[in-house]
């Protein structure tokens, strides 16, 4: 039966929105945001074409042009500088004291920062949410237990988890173990550059804020009555808790993980710092600032590449979840 | 309220073993021992057998954990055996008894020794840090929501994100070639290590606080203002959301002026986000202070640390990570007391 065509008067002048489009308008109207993203881009294309930008060998040392520096950099010096300074134009932003080129390292440390922002997210976010569904869905002693358990965790000291399990992991694929499945996985390490261990141990600990959020979140709409019609017409638990309630948290939840980047991209940056991140000769910015701090009096132009690659990184993403939670979450702007 | 604290007080002490069994036992199955190696050298087997004998490293690990909580007595009878070697205690009257055992790295120091000795500049910079964050971030946070979508709050609310987004990783040794190798006004490093030296938490008559301050500038402030950043932001987010509230706006129609509707009504209420994110960042805090001690080489509680880790020196690594652990947990008790000052509808003995 074909439709009757709506009187002129009663026809939509313009397109309906949804509630998704109008968080993509506001986005859209967010310079600051629009502006990260592009540089979050930009700095993931760098990341994936690093062979073609780059010399695309990281662990190479040309002894000849150990702490060189390019000649446009010598404003960037200390007085006096002259004196001691070797210049090299070959390497863009110079090379370090084992003349590695630091825009290779620098471009590099992208993909590591990036890696643990991805994953890390991932991770926390997938775990956190599937515990906080349950938990929230499930209710009564289930719930009790479990939050008991976040609790408890969650008074424990974090970072200092974190560092011994980096400790311990790395002392293993220092020294070898003996099982089969310790063996694979310090394979799987090494064929990482040490970061699948740094991946295990930030996404260990960090899913447990998430948890908490996920269940508030449930709490607050399970008692809702479009999940208690979709119970009486029968739909099962898991299509109530994936289908109902999932596409009604998953935002904020988002928005949550995503101003959590920032703080995993310092973890893994503050771990490579003190020698628990990424082995040699992977470059990490963490790393890198940690080889350069110590020369700021004679080399600040060392530690310039990494220090602003960390800073863009983590303001852009900053910017860019601000954007989403203004976009996506507008009760928590005005 | 004191069935409260003495409830939470009690709550305390699973967390607080369990980060004791949790750490006793990890930082022992790190492959590799604390006698490895002496510098460069590592040592003959047979030494290290007599230096693991000596601090009872070769009992059981459970007897090790048993013994290392409620001292040695239990398994080696009252007999001193530091008596016999006064410059090398390793005789140990287990950390319930406040004892923290003797460090396996540094001789003849206990592991008291090292954080009595440590822990005040960790914890001076710590309390800086947190004070400075509070004095730029919470007037900025106000002033910036008080003139909501102004010029003031706009360039505001840039410097907060920016001030979140510069890691101290990045701001100490940023701080420390503008101001002290560009400008020569503060020294580089050194704080705690020359005069004015300290020792500990007390001041000595005649104190240099120029000097001192002049040492410390740098390195509270490149830890005070990301935590600064983050008060403000926060602060900011707060504030506006509370003079939505109804109450204020009874507050206006019953004729109170501006300012006290603020300052009476509005911003009690707010500061329960910035004091609820208070006790995580202790936590943030301790981060910090690992750095910043790396990069201005301070001789605080986190450089003993990271390097305690490395050097397999277990007991300092469980008594650092105690102290820790237990201004984290005291820290999470006073922001809830906190709250039950601020907003008096949160009951505590609920």
């Amino acid at each position: 039966m074909a439709v009757a065509e709506l009187p002129a008067h009663t026809q939509l002048v313009r397109k309906p929105r949804s509630l998704m489009s109008d968080s993509i308008n506001r986005l859209r109207k967010n310079k600051l945001a629009l502006g990260s993203i592009a540089v979050l881009i930009l700095i993931v294309l760098a990341a994936i074409f690093a062979p073609y930008i780059t010399t695309g060998d990281f662990a190479k040392q040309d002894l000849m042009a150990n702490n060189t520096i390019p000649h446009w950099m010598l404003p960037l010096m200390p007085k006096g500088a002259e004196q001691y300074l070797r210049f090299n134009d070959d390497y863009i932003l110079g090379a370090d004291d084992l003349g590695r080129d630091l825009w290779t390292r620098t471009v590099y440390g992208a993909r590591i920062s990036l890696a643990v922002a991805i994953v890390a997210s991932t991770v926390s976010l997938l775990v956190g949410t599937i515990y906080g569904l349950i938990s929230g869905y499930v209710g009564g002693t289930a719930d009790a237990v479990m939050m008991r358990i976040v609790d408890f965790l969650y008074g424990f000291p974090f970072l200092i988890v974190v560092i011994l399990l980096q400790t311990y992991f790395k002392a293993v694929a220092r020294r070898g173990v003996g099982g089969g499945f310790g063996q694979a996985m310090v394979a799987i390490n090494e064929s990482m550059g040490g970061m699948f261990f740094l991946f295990l141990a930030i996404g260990l600990v960090n899913w447990i804020g998430m948890a908490r959020i996920a269940r508030g979140q449930v709490l607050s709409i399970r008692r809702k009555e479009f999940v208690e019609a979709a119970k009486a017409v029968g739909a099962p638990d898991i299509r109530i808790i994936f289908r109902h309630i999932l596409p009604n948290i998953i935002g904020p939840l988002i928005v949550v993980e995503t101003l959590a980047i920032p703080g995993y991209i310092f973890l893994e940056a503050f771990l490579s710092f003190i020698g628990l991140g990424v082995d040699a000769p992977t470059p990490s910015w963490g790393i890198m600032i940690s080889e350069a701090a110590p020369g700021i009096r004679t080399y600040p132009n060392q530690l310039l590449p990494p220090a602003l690659a960390l800073t863009i990184t983590t303001l852009a993403f900053n910017f860019m979840g601000d954007g989403l939670r203004d976009a996506f979450d507008p009760r928590l702007k005005e | 309220m004191l069935r409260f604290i003495i409830r939470r007080i009690l709550g305390f002490i699973p967390v607080l073993l369990g980060v004791v069994i949790f750490t006793f036992f990890m930082a022992r199955a790190i492959p590799g021992g604390p006698f490895d190696f002496i510098g460069d050298k590592s040592l003959p087997p047979s030494v290290v057998k007599n230096l693991e004998a000596k601090y009872h490293l070769d009992w059981p690990e459970w007897e090790q954990f048993i013994s290392y909580l409620i001292g040695d007595e239990l398994y080696i009878g009252p007999v001193k055996i530091f008596d016999l070697d006064p410059e090398t205690p390793a005789y140990s009257y287990g950390v319930l008894r406040g004892d923290l055992g003797p460090s396996f790295r540094y001789r003849g120091q206990t592991v008291n020794d090292i954080i009595g000795r440590t822990f005040p500049l960790s914890a001076q910079l710590g309390v800086m840090a947190i004070i400075l964050g509070l004095v730029i971030g919470v007037p900025a946070g106000i002033i910036s929501a008080l003139k909501q979508n102004t010029w003031l709050d706009y360039s505001a609310t840039f410097v907060a994100v920016l001030g979140v987004s510069i890691p101290s990783l990045v701001m100490a040794p940023l701080l420390i070639w503008i101001f002290s190798v560009n400008l020569g006004w503060f020294p580089a490093a050194t704080w705690g290590a020359k005069p004015p030296y300290f020792q500990n938490m007390f001041l000595t008559p005649g104190f240099d606080w120029g000097n001192y301050f002049s040492h410390a500038v740098m390195p509270v402030f490149a830890l005070g203002t990301g935590l600064s950043a983050t008060f403000a932001r926060l602060m900011r987010a707060s504030l506006l959301q509370v003079i939505r509230e109804d109450y204020i706006r009874t507050a206006r129609a019953k004729g109170l002026h501006e300012s006290m509707v603020i300052y009476r009504h509005a911003l009690k209420n707010s500061l329960i986000p910035v004091v609820t994110v208070i006790g995580p960042m202790f936590a943030a805090l301790i981060t910090g202070t690992l750095v910043i001690e790396q990069i201005f080489g301070l001789n605080g509680m986190g450089k003993h640390f990271v390097q305690s880790i490395t050097n397999r020196d277990y007991a300092v690594v469980l008594g650092t990570i105690l102290i820790y652990t237990i201004i984290l947990v005291f820290s999470n008790l006073l922001v809830d007391l906190a709250y039950g000052w601020l907003d008096p509808r949160i009951r505590l003995d609920a």
